[in-house]
């Protein structure tokens, strides 16, 4: 009896045991296929506002307006259709709101009913005009010709330079900028913090006493356990203005402030994990140098540095990993501007950052909702990247030293 | 004499793991120290390349003289010393670098650049640790490639590029099969000619094959020290007695 007991309780724990570890592999899968799934709808769609669409006079020769010219069109910029390969003939833009420019109130009849039939007459008697319209009122016998929109491709996406999501007619969403705003930022963070980590890696290891280790090895750890906010609030208070003071620059909040942040961030994963690989070099390694009449610096370039270099490039790695999806410290010091950067000193967006401050206002399910989850997979996959990365170079390790 | 201590002592903390150690190793001899473990004999070979510096709490009384110079001296550069005071350890340990770049190793830190004179010492180091023949179509080959009896004659190839005078061995065939253990054996009793050599083992037939001179340690202290043939044959302490004859160790 007691033994049919104690077969049931152990049965009950592994069947927990077994249950958790399901919960957790469905949960990652989970969260996986819902970024996915709601990120790949992007590219299901065109630009233009759902329920809404771009008519031309039918003569016109322009067959397809991409969405960058569309929104150089409404901006303005461009101004006659011959730019477009058109008729020379200047770009006359309408927008629903202007109806009132060319009808009367008794024309547009009581309840708008007469609506269709003034746009179709009005497209129809302008040929530059282009019309941006909800869809309702192009009906079977509209006299215009409702321009084709491509659906958003995934090279445009990524290859886009501007992003705009909220752009009418057009939304913007290239996502170039951000992906080069944040490899931008966290390489040049990852500059910043490996030499500054490696250095204070080694002399944890190699030279300091143990007593100073045993000061600096927790203080080092509890740089890993500030919020990220606090880092955040750091910057903004006094890494940015030191910037703009330091650069003589109209705004300190540049993808410099960022990497610095982002450097200081990386500074206890990187100091970590090279330390412990620093410190598998085996002591008959060092010896063998030693021995051979070489110092103690030539030994730390020559024997130490090289063996655990694997172990210090998966630090630097994951130190990036840590620094491209980090979120509220950079959003609050890079001045987010999703232009591509040319220099380190002007304001730059990453893609957490653009995430965290655009999803509160993109409608559930629209365009720019599901821009955003695209993003979130690139990021998803950015982050996957340098963890295989770290996988293959840990593997490498060990096969190179038996 | 090549080298001469007098009542060296040494002290890991608290514990006395050297006893007044008195010894004269004469030049181009070679030199067993034996002894069970724990006896200090491998703490004593460390003392001649200051190896035991590297160990936190280790003080050391006494003399020790290479060449008529006390190495334990504050003038006594270390890394001078331990170019002339060359070392092969128990498990072969070469660094994760090519076989070449191993052997030149030792050249490469006492900044000497010279390609051709580092090729050409490589080839003699490797040459004279009988090496040569088996590695020089795999120079660029890593050192992990080799088996372990080669790796440890590419230790002894890398010891042997600075051209030491001394040449300690740390039981350098414990780790090696009997084939390779031969080659290790044959090559001491080779490189005897130019160098002094000291080597630790526990192989007491090792022991009485390869050296001139045998030195048996005790707790810490030397027990005996004669030529090997005395020492096997016939040892004035019993205690030698009783190791050399397998009672105890």
């Amino acid at each position: 009896m007691k033994r049919f007991f104690r077969r049931f309780i152990e049965k009950f724990i592994e069947g927990i045991f077994f249950l958790s570890s399901s919960v957790t592999t469905l949960t990652v899968l989970l969260i996986v296929v819902f970024l996915f799934r709601e990120g790949m709808g992007v590219f299901n769609k065109t630009p233009i506002e759902e329920g809404f669409a771009i008519a031309l006079n039918k003569n016109n020769s322009v067959k397809e307006i991409s969405s960058l010219d569309m929104k150089n069109i409404f901006d303005q910029n461009i101004t006659n259709w011959k730019t477009l390969g058109g008729n020379n003939d200047s770009i006359i833009l309408f927008r629903i709101d202007d109806i009132s420019n060319y009808f009367t109130d008794e024309q547009l009849g009581d309840s708008l009913q007469y609506v269709p039939k003034c746009i179709s007459s009005l497209v129809d008697s302008l040929t530059g005009i282009i019309a941006f319209i909800p869809e309702k009122y192009i009906d079977k016998h509209f006299a215009g010709r409702k321009l084709p929109m491509d659906k958003i491709s995934v090279g445009k996406f990524l290859s886009g330079k501007e992003w705009f999501p909220t752009a009418q007619p057009a939304s913007q969403l290239g996502v170039l900028p951000l992906i080069l705003g944040t490899l931008w930022v966290s390489l040049m963070a990852i500059l910043i913090a490996l030499p500054l980590g490696l250095a204070t890696a080694i002399y944890m290891a190699e030279i300091a006493s143990e007593k100073v280790r045993r000061i600096l090895k927790p203080l080092i750890e509890l740089l890993a356990g500030i919020p990220s906010v606090v880092y955040g609030f750091f910057g903004l208070i006094v890494i940015v203005p030191l910037i703009q003071k330091v650069f003589d620059l109209p705004v300190g909040e540049t993808g410099l402030a960022g990497s610095i942040v982002l450097g200081i961030m990386a500074l206890p994963t990187i100091i970590t994990i090279s330390e412990d690989a620093i410190r598998t070099t085996p002591r008959a390694m060092k010896e063998a140098s030693l021995a051979l009449g070489a110092n103690k610096w030539q030994t730390i370039a020559r024997v130490i540095i090289p063996y655990s270099m694997s172990g210090i490039t998966a630090a630097a790695i994951l130190g990036i990993g840590r620094a491209i999806g980090e979120t509220m410290a950079v959003l609050m010091v890079t001045g987010n501007a999703a232009v591509i950067p040319h220099t380190i000193l002007e304001p730059v967006r990453t893609i957490p950052a653009t995430i965290a401050a655009e999803l509160g206002e993109a409608p559930q399910g629209g365009l720019h909702y599901e821009a955003l989850f695209a993003l979130g997979c690139i990021l998803f996959i950015l982050t996957m990247a340098t963890n295989l990365l770290v996988e293959y170079i840990s593997k490498k390790r060990k096969y190179n030293k038996q | 004499m090549k080298i001469r201590t007098h009542q060296v002592n040494l002290y890991y903390s608290d514990f006395h793991a050297l006893k007044g150690i008195t010894m004269e190793i004469s030049a181009n001899t070679v030199t067993a120290l034996i002894g069970p473990s724990g006896c200090g004999k491998s703490t004593f070979l460390r003392v001649f390349n200051r190896m035991n510096d590297l160990i936190d709490g280790v003080k050391i009384t006494g003399d020790i003289f290479i060449d008529g110079q006390e190495i334990y001296d504050r003038k006594t550069n270390i890394d001078d010393l331990r170019k002339n005071v060359g070392m092969v350890f128990q498990k072969p340990n070469p660094f994760p670098k090519s076989i070449f770049e191993n052997v030149a190793y030792g050249l490469r830190v006492n900044g000497i650049n010279d390609k051709k004179f580092i090729e050409e010492r490589v080839e003699r180091s490797l040459h004279q640790s009988a090496l040569w023949d088996e590695v020089k179509d795999k120079m660029k080959k890593s050192a992990f490639e080799l088996s372990g009896g080669q790796q440890q004659r590419l230790c002894i190839a890398r010891a042997l590029a600075i051209e030491p005078s001394i040449i300690l061995m740390d039981e350098p065939a414990s780790a090696l099969d009997p084939i390779s253990t031969a080659k290790i054996e044959e090559l001491i009793y080779e490189l005897k000619k130019n160098y002094t050599i000291i080597i630790v083992t526990h192989n007491m037939q090792q022991a009485g094959r390869v050296s001139d001179k045998t030195g048996f340690f005790y707790l810490g202290e030397l027990i005996e020290y004669d030529d090997t043939k005395i020492i096997f044959t016939n040892p004035k302490n019993p205690r030698t007695q009783n190791y050399i004859t397998g009672r105890f160790g």
